[in-house]
């Protein structure tokens, strides 16, 4: 029985879409995978160290490094949590095969939890937590009390995985809790209200009292058998199996007919947007870039301008990126209706490049408030977004002609990137997309003063805009040539 | 209407559609019937300048499909759910698909009504996606947006497969329309040679790629495709027992 399943597996793996690439490219990706391992180990090893650094400069107020651990912790689980309710779905696509054949409920229900314990989500963690408690020995802490502590961590991050189970169907639960966390930790920021005060003690007493790992492993033995009661009795095409039909909202968009020819388009796109899954976490994900350029406040950039530049362009331009980098995987599912109906590529291109347009200045705005950092992140910001909407707009555009991966806009798996999408082409573009601006920039900012070196990279922008057309001409024939690969390749399934 | 000449797709040298000369005259209905792999769909495909030909042709209406598209406004095909946009109800489909061929809102809502006999009270005002809509019904949305616009060309790939009953007769009365119509020319192919002795003018038999039978429709047609089709199977168990022997 194992047998067969295990053969399964080794078989979807192996087989998978994403695996029928050329053997540099499953070198390269299973370099980085590695990679990937190694640094997670290394952060967990190192993070002990960094933060023990931290507290000699007097960076922070802990006692010790497990101190910092404990208290932010909290976090931790519920960005692990989070991630997994966005991501971790039940295999339940390769259980209805499973259902006619000769196997007990109660092995496929094992099966597919065990599917779930054996999980990127679940293996990553172990690779921060179990170098980190290999430190926490060497340095000298209590062993009983790290094994206690290490245990805890792994029994929470089960309990975490089989609860994930149950909140899969519990969105409105979830997003309460999660704004509630989000609220939580802007205020601990300011100082308002620390929710780690009361939690910390939890997560010391692990240490503490080395008995007491039993608490959380149990919970994860509990929630495990009731995952597994709860799965059994859902294990019915009409119930657990079934996918869920949301209901129709049809929605008036007669305003955007003021865009002419291309308005049929455009309301199409949004309501790609709205309808599914998959479309609305990259336009969700689009804005939260907007925070990104916080990593570039402070830190390893200090006040040089090219952290400014590279943050003000992903802040503004980050929907640009990640929705206009896969156009015309978007409207994969029905490429061939595309293809054989009456539209001019132009207007198809042209409503994908409104959109990007109107977002990228949604995100401008929603970006001004840099400016509390000092006048140059408001250039930066102005800069970066002309440079977005005149020259990036077109340059996505180009280097999505060249992926051909086609898109399951009802599920969110690979939402946050997706292997098949980088190719040599896409990655060259980076050059012009983000090198470019940081180039020209240095070039006017060194020769003249800072100021000219914002107005150029706008310049260049501008100056984008007057070639718009040329580019869409470009990607026009591009699309003409790979027209039939295209095609064929949108017709596969993953 | 439609010109074939020396038309051939290969896949890796193995041919899997092989027409040296098909012609389709304006208003006609053809069927096309064949077992699987005989390259129905294939030709559809190639009408459709969805796939390259590896050698010859297709003319439709003078133009040749895989160098222009100008084609394109008067032809209208429904080959599979990938012709669907999932995310759309089955109204804002039409009226997408009515705006790309010059139809207003109220053309479209007229259409609706004429079709309201073959949705049966499904598939329209459902508040549904398409996505979620039964086989059946993505089926007959798929099929009825195929008509929008009076196109010349009408291509429906096994239109009358997962439809029930009630639902085949209702679609082989719309056919048989079509194939009165003088303007409207109608490729339809299906596995059922009731059907399509039915609704169409003439049938053509695919067999590996080849055409086998072209015969303008006669009272015998029917028991003839059948006879040539059992002697397929027949043939075909014989082969089989042979080699085992």
């Amino acid at each position: 029985m194992i047998k067969h399943f295990f053969n399964l597996e080794w078989k979807s793996f192996f087989r998978a879409a994403a695996f029928k690439q050329n053997i540099a490219f499953k070198i390269f990706i299973g370099f980085f995978a590695f990679l990937l391992l190694v640094e997670a180990a290394g952060l967990g090893a190192g993070s002990f160290f960094l933060l023990e650094n931290l507290i000699e400069d007097g960076k922070i107020q802990a006692a010790n490094p497990l101190d910092i651990v404990n208290r932010f912790m909290i976090y931790w689980f519920f960005m692990d949590l989070f991630f997994r309710f966005m991501i971790q779905k039940m295999p339940v696509a390769n259980i209805k095969p499973l259902l006619y054949l000769p196997f007990t409920k109660g092995k496929i229900v094992q099966y597919a939890l065990l599917k779930t314990v054996i999980s990127f989500f679940n293996l990553l963690p172990g690779f921060f937590f179990i170098p980190f408690s290999v430190v926490l020995l060497f340095q000298g802490y209590d062993p009983m009390g790290v094994i206690s502590w290490h245990m805890a961590m792994l029994g929470i991050t089960l309990s975490l995985n089989f609860l994930n189970i149950f909140l899969n169907n519990l969105n409105k639960v979830f997003y309460p809790v999660a704004a509630l966390v989000v609220m939580a930790a802007v205020a601990q920021y300011y100082g308002l209200f620390d929710i780690t005060i009361y939690t910390q003690p939890i997560f010391d007493f692990f240490y503490e009292q080395a008995w007491s790992f039993v608490i959380p492993v149990i919970t994860a033995v509990v929630l495990g058998v009731i995952a597994y009661r709860y799965f059994l009795s859902q294990l019915y095409l009409d119930a657990g199996l079934s996918t869920k039909a949301e209901e129709a909202k049809t929605e008036n968009l007669d305003f955007l007919n003021r865009f002419g020819n291309i308005s049929t388009y455009l309301k199409n796109d949004i309501k790609l947007i709205k309808r599914n899954k998959r479309a609305r976490t990259t336009f969700i994900m689009g804005f939260l870039f907007i925070f990104y350029g916080l990593f570039f406040v402070a830190g390893v950039y200090g006040d040089s301008n090219f952290g400014k530049i590279f943050a003000a362009l992903f802040c503004t331009g980050g929907f640009l990126f990640s929705f206009g980098g896969l156009v015309p995987s978007w409207d994969s599912s029905y490429y061939k209706l595309m293809m054989s109906q009456n539209i001019p590529y132009r207007d198809f291109l042209l409503s994908k490049w409104w959109l990007m347009v109107i977002v990228t200045a949604i995100s401008t705005v929603l970006s001004l408030w840099y400016v509390y950092f000092g006048w140059d992140w408001l250039y930066a910001v102005l800069a970066g977004a002309v440079y977005n909407i005149g020259f990036n707009s077109s340059v996505v555009l180009l280097g999505g002609a060249y992926v051909k991966t086609p898109i399951d806009l009802t599920s969110n798996k690979k939402a946050f990137g997706d292997s098949k999408a980088f190719n040599a082409k896409t990655l060259l573009l980076i050059i012009p997309k983000m090198i470019l601006p940081v180039l020209i920039y240095y070039a006017f900012a060194l020769t003249i003063n800072s100021a000219a070196g914002f107005i150029a990279i706008a310049v260049t922008g501008l100056l984008g805009l007057l070639f718009r057309n040329r580019i869409f001409t470009l990607i026009e024939s591009i699309y003409k040539n790979e027209k039939y690969d295209t095609i064929a390749a949108y017709a596969q399934k993953d | 209407m439609i010109t074939i000449n020396q038309l051939s797709k290969k896949y890796n040298g193995v041919p899997v559609l092989d027409i040296e000369h098909l012609e389709i005259p304006k208003g006609q209905a053809v069927g096309l019937v064949g077992n699987n792999g005989a390259g129905k769909t294939t030709l559809f495909s190639l009408l459709l300048d969805l796939i390259q030909p590896s050698s010859g042709h297709i003319l439709n209406n003078e133009i040749q499909v895989n160098k222009s598209e100008e084609w394109k406004p008067f032809t209208s095909a429904f080959v599979d759910e990938s012709f669907l946009i999932g995310y759309l109800t089955p109204e804002e489909y039409f009226y997408f698909i009515g705006e790309l061929r010059g139809q207003n809102k109220a053309d479209i809502d007229a259409m609706m009504d004429e079709y309201a006999n073959f949705f049966n009270g499904e598939a329209i005002g459902q508040k549904k996606y398409l996505r979620d809509l039964s086989k059946g019904n993505q089926k007959k949305v798929g099929i009825v947006a195929a008509l929008i616009g009076n196109p010349e060309v009408i291509i429906l790939d096994e239109p009358f497969a997962n439809l029930d009953p009630s639902t085949q007769i209702r679609l082989k009365t719309i056919i048989k329309k079509l194939a009165e119509d003088a303007n409207t020319t109608v490729l339809v192919s299906s596995h059922d040679l009731q059907h399509v002795t039915e609704v169409t003018q003439r049938v053509v038999l695919l067999e590996k790629g080849k055409v086998v039978l072209d015969k303008e429709k006669t009272a015998g047609t029917f028991n003839e495709l059948e006879t040539y089709f059992k002697g397929i199977s027949e043939n075909y168990a014989q082969v089989a027992a042979a080699e085992e022997e």
